[in-house]
């Protein structure tokens, strides 16, 4: 158990180690802030001068490592854009962006798991076709299309909801929070769809499919011979096995519907960390971008590793064969 | 029944007194990026200009025309080629309450002067500012500096009590990690007060009714809300949720004309585009020309010129907002003449017959540089104009980047032929000859000339203007400047920019060159 925990987390180090490297070189190629922070007037000695002050005349494996110790510090320098330490600034766009992801993610289960479990127990109703029918538009229109008819039904023509921002937002602390006011969770509802509506579909189809293939299986079968309610064969016996892999799926994108959140966010002005890495690009601001690369790539090694984990104590089967394998 | 005719007739008049003591309006805007600093020396940016405008003042600012007009100084004159007095206008206080005097000038040029300060290119040829009592100051030059009036619109005066108290006596350095008090509080003696500010979410400056100016409009509240992506910008300005848009996307303006509850203004912007070429390297460096170098010679310039056709572009491309010209910076500018403004006409046939002349019969190959995201359809104006040098047999091959790759590498003269845009922030011819034209040496000369044209008598012409006081003479040498550089075809001016401002019905505002909006001169029915 403890090696195991142990390798995961080394393996979690090295590809940390890569994500960093890769986010580190690819700077190289974006471009000179330099010549965006200075004026276009300025001499070749006010550039370098500024180059030498930036730390970017050093050689490439020395910036790496300092790049390395400041960031496992936290320290990712001075956003070059707001003249504002880096850290801060993405603390303080995290709670956007999580409670977005969180919404966006509720929304996704709890539609679209009924949803699926109808689609499965009718399928052949018109009504589940026409779920199906519609779900393909969830999966296959791009989110920035989705949000952008979504504005200009329920903003522009209808005039109910707020085309863009977060609202008022309500300070707990460090946490700033959209849910303890009317505009703030207006403002949660078209970016929230956006973001959660391909997540949904994914859901929904997948527990439509776990739920068709479990109800073929012999212990259905047998549930049905003992002349249980369809109530409990279906929730108690088939739903329930549907569930493992809707668990591993939502697991794994809850990273995604984070990382991805930089379409919704563009689109809806959400200050979250994703408009903020965009604005970053934009302006070369080197130090933002690394920094958001990184917590990126630490929130997947981190779902990874609990995902892991989970199926370690959920899967009696994986605890059996480890024991074994030592054994021999 | 009785009683909710009686708390509908109190919501009446409750609404009627708020209506009537409500004169006073809130202006939202927006534009695509976000104010950078409200530290008014650290970033010389259009918008963040805009914005220190309302909040900072400098001594002297531009009215509605862009023509100089008294501010923090009421009067000046000159005791000496090298020395201008001011005086100040009295009774002027800063934000927190302190009184504006003679040193809070000496402090702020001396702040503007400093290493990390971003306004260098505006105090050029400034050596520093000395009181002579509370309301009377000097500024010193080098040399006599005749757009010294013009450069002073941009250095914006700080309370000097408030920036020691703060430790905010230096503008923001890039090396030190920690951010500055001056980054996100403000303290100028404008017509507006800075309220509070997020980044990247929300600016709202609320009106400083102590103001010593008059305010023409009926603003009392300014809320600055970026909006990155062009559609959802042009939602909230159609919803209501914005009044003003600063950027609206070129390819909505014909929409948004027909909508009523839209107004567009339009004007030229103060920003000229062009074409550059390699006129230095003895072989040009992206050509299929081996050993010698096509662009040296004012016969192949020449023939470009002639089969570009700016009046196309202006209907083809940018859907009728440019203005086609012949000269590189904007009418508003000093030393503009209207005689040399005459785009020129596109000639085909001369065009190839110059080529041949210069021995290219077959045309030849060349890479174009050219920003995607920095001028209004630059990537597609390069395309538009590759075609039309493919009809004189110059095969053009497109390198389109975006901007903080492209001015890197342009500006290492790393390119052979290249498009760039120029605006003139002093207003003052010089600005664009100097940087332009003049052949690469000190002190901003020739510091955008990325080809490297080259011509003593147009440096001649230019240095002379640097010193000269007398404004007709300037102006005689900037139209000699500009004429043997048009006959050189030292660049291929293509047209003014031209920026139309979105708002709702209700809004009135004062479109200026310079693309900055100012809510003292904003109506809002």
């Amino acid at each position: 158990m403890f090696a195991f925990v142990l390798t995961r987390i080394a393996q979690g180090v090295v590809v940390m180690l890569v994500v960093g490297f890769i986010a580190f070189s690819l700077f190289n190629f974006v471009g000179d802030p330099v010549a965006l922070m200075l004026p276009p007037e300025a001499t070749q000695a006010d550039r370098q001068a500024m180059r030498e002050a930036l730390g970017l005349d050093r050689p490439f494996t020395v910036q790496f490592a300092n790049f390395v110790t400041n960031a496992v510090q936290g320290n990712f320098g001075i956003s070059l854009r707001l003249g504002r330490p880096v850290s801060a600034l993405l603390v303080e766009r995290l709670p956007a962006t999580l409670e977005l992801a969180f919404v966006a993610a509720s929304l996704a289960l709890l539609v679209g798991i009924p949803l699926g479990v109808y689609t499965g127990l009718k399928r052949n109703a018109w009504s589940s076709r026409l779920l199906l029918t519609a779900s393909l538009i969830g999966v296959s229109l791009p989110t920035f299309l989705i949000g952008i008819f979504l504005i200009l039904i329920f903003a522009v023509w209808l005039g109910w909801l707020p085309s863009f921002g977060r609202g008022d937002t309500v300070a707990l602390g460090a946490w700033t929070t959209g849910f303890l006011s009317p505009t703030g969770l207006k403002a949660l509802i078209l970016p929230s769809i956006t973001l959660g509506l391909f997540q949904l579909t994914l859901i929904m189809r997948l527990v439509r499919s776990e739920m068709l293939e479990v109800l073929r299986t012999d212990y259905i079968k047998f549930a049905r011979a003992r002349g249980l309610t369809n109530r409990a064969v279906h929730f108690g016996h088939a739903l329930r096995n549907t569930l493992v892999p809707v668990i591993t799926i939502t697991g794994l994108q809850l990273g995604s519907i984070i990382a991805f959140a930089i379409v919704t966010e563009t689109v809806f002005q959400w200050p979250g960390m994703g408009l903020l890495f965009i604005q970053a690009i934009q302006f070369a601001d080197i130090p933002v971008m690394a920094a958001y690369l990184c917590l990126i790539g630490l929130i997947f090694v981190l779902i990874n590793l609990v995902v892991d984990l989970l199926y370690y104590f959920v899967d009696p089967r994986l605890r059996i064969e480890r024991a074994g394998a030592e054994g021999h | 029944m009785p009683a909710t005719t009686l708390i509908r007739a109190a919501t009446l008049s409750v609404l009627l007194a708020f209506g009537l003591a409500a004169e006073a309006k809130t202006l939202r805007w927006s534009s695509q990026g976000d104010i950078l600093t409200m530290d008014p020396h650290a970033q010389n940016e259009g918008l963040n200009n805009t914005v220190s405008d309302h909040i900072y003042e400098p001594l002297v600012t531009r009215d509605k025309n862009l023509k100089i007009e008294p501010a923090l100084a009421v009067s000046w004159k000159s005791i000496n080629p090298t020395t201008m007095q001011f005086k100040l206008r009295p009774n002027v206080k800063f934000h927190d309450g302190t009184p504006f005097t003679a040193d809070d000038v000496v402090f702020s040029i001396e702040r503007a002067l400093a290493p990390t300060s971003n306004f260098s290119p505006y105090m050029q040829g400034i050596t520093g500012a000395r009181k002579v009592d509370d309301l009377t100051v000097e500024i010193v030059t080098k040399g006599p500096n005749p757009v010294l009036l013009p450069q002073l619109t941009e250095v914006r005066m700080m309370s000097r009590a408030w920036a020691n108290k703060h430790g905010v006596q230096r503008p923001q350095d890039y090396k030190n990690k920690e951010e500055t008090y001056a980054v996100r509080n403000a303290n100028g003696t404008g017509p507006f007060i800075l309220k509070s500010r997020e980044a990247d979410v929300k600016t709202v400056l609320v009106l400083n009714s102590n103001w010593w100016g008059k305010m023409e409009g009926n603003v009392n509240e300014v809320v600055y809300q970026p909006i990155k992506q062009d559609g959802t910008r042009v939602a909230a300005l159609l919803s209501g949720e914005v009044d003003f848009v600063l950027d609206p996307p070129p390819q909505d303006i014909p929409r948004l004309k027909k909508d009523p509850k839209v107004r567009i203004l339009e004007g030229n912007e103060n920003r000229t585009i062009f074409f550059g070429f390699d006129q230095w390297r003895d072989e040009l460096q992206y050509s299929n020309v081996k050993g010698k170098n096509p662009f040296k010679d004012v016969r192949v310039r020449q023939a470009f010129q002639l089969a570009i056709d700016v009046n196309a572009l202006r209907t083809q491309v940018m859907r009728g907002l440019s203005i086609p010209t012949g000269v590189m910076f904007a009418p508003q500018s000093d030393g503009y003449d209207k005689s040399l403004d005459v785009a020129a006409k596109p000639d085909r046939a001369r065009a190839k017959k110059l080529l041949a002349d210069a021995g290219y019969p077959n045309g030849f190959e060349v890479t174009l540089d050219c920003p995607n995201n920095r001028y209004i359809n630059d990537e597609k104006l390069c395309q538009a104009v590759a075609a039309m040098l493919a009809q004189i047999d110059v095969k053009v091959k497109l390198n389109a980047m975006p901007r903080a790759t492209y001015f890197a590498k342009i500006q290492k003269h790393d390119t052979s032929f290249y498009m760039l845009g120029w605006g003139v922030p002093t207003f003052d011819s010089l600005y664009a000859l100097q940087s332009l034209m003049r052949t690469i040496g000190q002190g901003g000369d020739g510091n955008f000339n990325l080809g490297k044209y080259s011509n003593p008598k147009v440096d001649a012409a230019i240095d002379a203007m640097k010193t000269e006081m007398d404004l007709a003479k300037r102006r005689a040498l900037a139209k000699e400047a500009l004429t043997i550089h048009k006959n050189d075809v030292g660049h291929i001016p293509l047209h003014h920019q031209v920026i139309p401002w979105a708002m709702r019905s209700s809004v009135s505002a004062v479109h200026r060159a310079d693309n900055r909006m100012h809510a003292k001169w904003v109506k809002i029915d």
